[in-house]
């Protein structure tokens, strides 16, 4: 059926591979228009995917050392775009985005600008220069662009501690979506996510994440596009939600003024009995608060967002894979545009969400309703059922109050189908978009930090007389340690302690932008001074957040920089230390000059050698 | 040939500036007025809104393809375009 070489034939293979889950979801309406239970089709929604990503994991296996590493530097550039954009939007993006929305309005959107505006300082300042420098990891760069195992040692340090604060929560959302879906307990659940996330990257390594990626970038986006069309046709927003939702947009903001945006005090809701990680709306959907302090805390939100995102290796790394440099720089405008079809979409979720529920003359409307009858609708007794959703008639008056409705984030996404009465079908597929975006982010992340303790630490500096056969075996070995290393954490559900995703962020930046950034930049930069900017920008930005973060001193954020925003003080730093003591201490050696010449050169051989 | 090298370098950073500089006003400069521009209507969206939903994301897209592209053609001028394999 296929001929020629396997990266020709790409096309063709996830053109049949799209067509073919399309006819799956058909069949699947099809079992449900002939009554078989909505269990059966979550089951067989995640099974059957899971299987798919297995089979391609098992068919990339690989003896080669960069295909292992690298994918044997053959991903089209099309292709690496969405590989790199379901690395990039984990289950966070796909299950809690929309949520946030939902909860934050315009001030969570800085969320969005900042995961999509940090590809401009990836492909600007760095992708291409990675890549024609040939490293492995992202530490192989530090390791030799400033030499010696001390620099290459603090480089795995951030990227061990940032990549790691990452993967716990992925782990833990395919052990939520695991066991809400197959009906098994959560610290089970989280054992089946981690099997399914090896089972695609171990054989294979890179090669077998980027085809795994690939195909789950298609069912996640499938997922995420259809429920939001077919609730704009269904209700008659319009055909294309984009473009027309301008006039929900401010019928939102005439309702919330209608209703009024009341904030319950923490009394009100503990005396209530909300259970804990529910939310009501008290903030503007789509208003922006006057003032300086409110657009600073917009702006250094995106700053963070958008500077972290240049400084993590598992993002970057997805750029060593491409043919050449060239085709490096275009990946990275193909991979933004993957991602920005997820994350244009979000508000219009979270839209068509907040109005189904908030509009009274729509039929799925609920606020300024009588209780009993919200309490009668069938999908709010199951999410109240699972204490996903609570109702507290604080005023006693027998109506739902905006103030009075409460919901988990989280359930935006999975619940708006059922709101909107779309058939279960779509629910067991936004299952498994959740399941497939939440394994695409872990099995980047975990090869990320395997391949840097494999590579950077094994080989480099313990052992590099090893042989391929040995460095493969023990980058393997360290690809289970580790993910069971994580699935261990998230099973004891301590995800609230080790701290929101953000963290993984504001530790790249912290640590890793300006000893990258001015790697290639700034000729000057040595290893002294590269070293100072990754300890001194970590151990800052590491004490503040230990000063302002509430599980730590809890200490009111200076300037508005809470814990969130950690990055900055951190960044600030690490660019000060290394400014400061790359200039007392001598220049590089006219050796290391010549390799930055060669690296701002897209044309000739790379720096390191292709099998290195 | 030294000569050569420092001016494609001399273009790819100008192109830099730029480029980050137009990344700099759709990223902070906008939404530093966000309550002023909030008033404007776009598509019957507010303008900040709109913006940070789709405005601001669509433009890095641009961007970037846009400046890949530009950087290519330096590349070439300069005769260090790489030959496709």
């Amino acid at each position: 059926m296929f001929k020629g070489k396997f990266t020709d034939n790409l096309p063709k293979i996830y053109g049949t591979y799209t067509g073919g889950f399309l006819v799956f979801c058909l069949l699947m309406a099809l079992l449900e228009k002939n009554g078989v239970s909505a269990k059966t089709i979550g089951i067989l929604f995640l099974a059957f995917t899971i299987l798919i990503y297995a089979i391609i994991g098992v068919l990339s296996r690989t003896m080669q050392v960069d295909a292992y590493y690298v994918a044997g530097r053959e991903v089209p550039t099309v292709f690496n775009g969405m590989a790199t954009a379901a690395d990039w939007m984990s289950g966070a993006s796909f299950v809690a985005m929309a949520g946030g929305i939902f909860y934050g309005g315009y001030v969570y959107m800085a969320f969005l600008v900042g995961w999509t505006g940090g590809y401009v300082l990836v492909s600007s300042l760095l992708a291409p220069y990675l890549r024609k420098f040939g490293c492995y990891t992202v530490p192989d760069f530090i390791g030799t662009r400033y030499g010696g195992n001390a620099a290459r040692l603090c480089a795995v340090l951030v990227l061990v501690l940032a990549s790691f604060t990452y993967v716990t929560a992925q782990i833990n959302a395919t052990g939520t979506i695991a066991s809400r879906f197959l009906g098994i307990p959560f610290g089970v659940g989280v054992w089946v996510g981690l099997l399914s996330i090896l089972l695609c990257s171990m054989l294979g390594g890179m090669r077998a994440v980027t085809w795994t990626q690939v195909a789950q970038y298609i069912v996640l986006i499938i997922a995420y596009l259809i429920p939001i069309f077919w609730i704009s046709w269904k209700d008659g927003f319009g055909i294309f939600p984009h473009f027309q939702l301008g006039t929900e947009v401010q019928r939102i903001a005439a309702l919330e003024a209608q209703y009024g945006l009341v904030k319950n005090s923490a009394a009100a809701i503990k005396a209530a009995g909300v259970p804990g990680g529910l939310s009501y709306i008290s903030t503007p959907h789509s208003g922006v608060a006057p003032g300086a302090m409110n657009a600073w805390k917009y702006i250094s939100l995106a700053i963070c967002m958008m500077v972290g995102t240049a400084s993590l290796p598992h993002i970057l790394m997805r750029y060593f894979t491409t043919p050449s440099v060239k085709s490096a720089r275009r990946s990275v405008a193909w991979s933004l545009f993957f991602i920005f079809l997820l994350y244009f979409s979000a508000p219009m979720l979270a839209t068509l969400s907040k109005i189904s529920l908030l509009d009274p003359n729509l039929k799925t409307g609920i606020i300024g309703k009588p209780i009993k009858e919200v309490m009668a609708i069938e999908w709010v007794k199951q999410w109240i059922a699972v204490k996903q959703a609570y109702i507290a008639d604080f005023n006693k008056d027998g109506i739902l109050q905006l103030n009075e409705w409460f919901m988990r984030g989280d359930v935006v996404v999975l619940a708006t189908p059922e709101m909107a009465g779309l058939p279960y079908t779509i629910s067991g597929l936004v299952a498994a978009g959740g399941m497939a975006a939440a394994m695409s982010t872990a099995d980047g992340l975990i090869l990320a930090i395997a391949n840097a303790l494999s590579h950077d630490v094994y080989y480099n500096m313990i052992n590099p007389k090893a042989d391929v056969a040995k460095r493969l075996i023990v980058a393997r070995l360290l690809l289970v340690v580790i993910g069971a290393l994580g699935a261990y954490i998230a099973s004891m559900r301590l995800t609230g302690i080790l701290g929101a995703v953000a963290w993984a962020f504001d530790f790249a930046m912290s640590g890793l932008f300006f000893p990258l950034v001015l790697g290639v930049w700034w000729k000057r930069a040595n290893r002294a001074g590269a070293i100072a900017g990754m300890l001194i920008g970590l151990g800052v930005g590491t004490a503040y957040l230990v000063y302002v973060g509430p599980a730590f001193m809890a200490k009111t954020p200076i300037l508005g920089v809470d814990h969130l925003r950690f990055g900055i003080p951190g960044a600030l730093a690490s660019l000060i230390a290394m400014v400061v003591v790359s200039l007392a201490t001598k220049e590089p050696d006219a050796e290391t000059q010549r390799m930055v010449d060669e690296v701002r050169v897209p044309s000739g051989k790379p720096i390191l050698s292709k099998a290195h | 040939m030294a000569s050569n090298r420092e001016a494609h370098w001399e273009k790819t950073h100008s192109l830099m500036v730029l480029t980050l500089a137009i990344w700099f006003f759709f990223s902070m400069v906008i939404f530093m007025f966000g309550h002023e521009i909030n008033g404007i209507k776009f598509l019957g969206y507010p303008l900040a809104y709109y913006m940070s939903a789709q405005g601001s994301l669509a433009a890095f897209v641009i961007l970037i393809f846009w400046s890949s592209g530009k950087q290519n053609q330096i590349d070439e001028e300069h005769g260090f375009g790489e030959s496709e394999e």
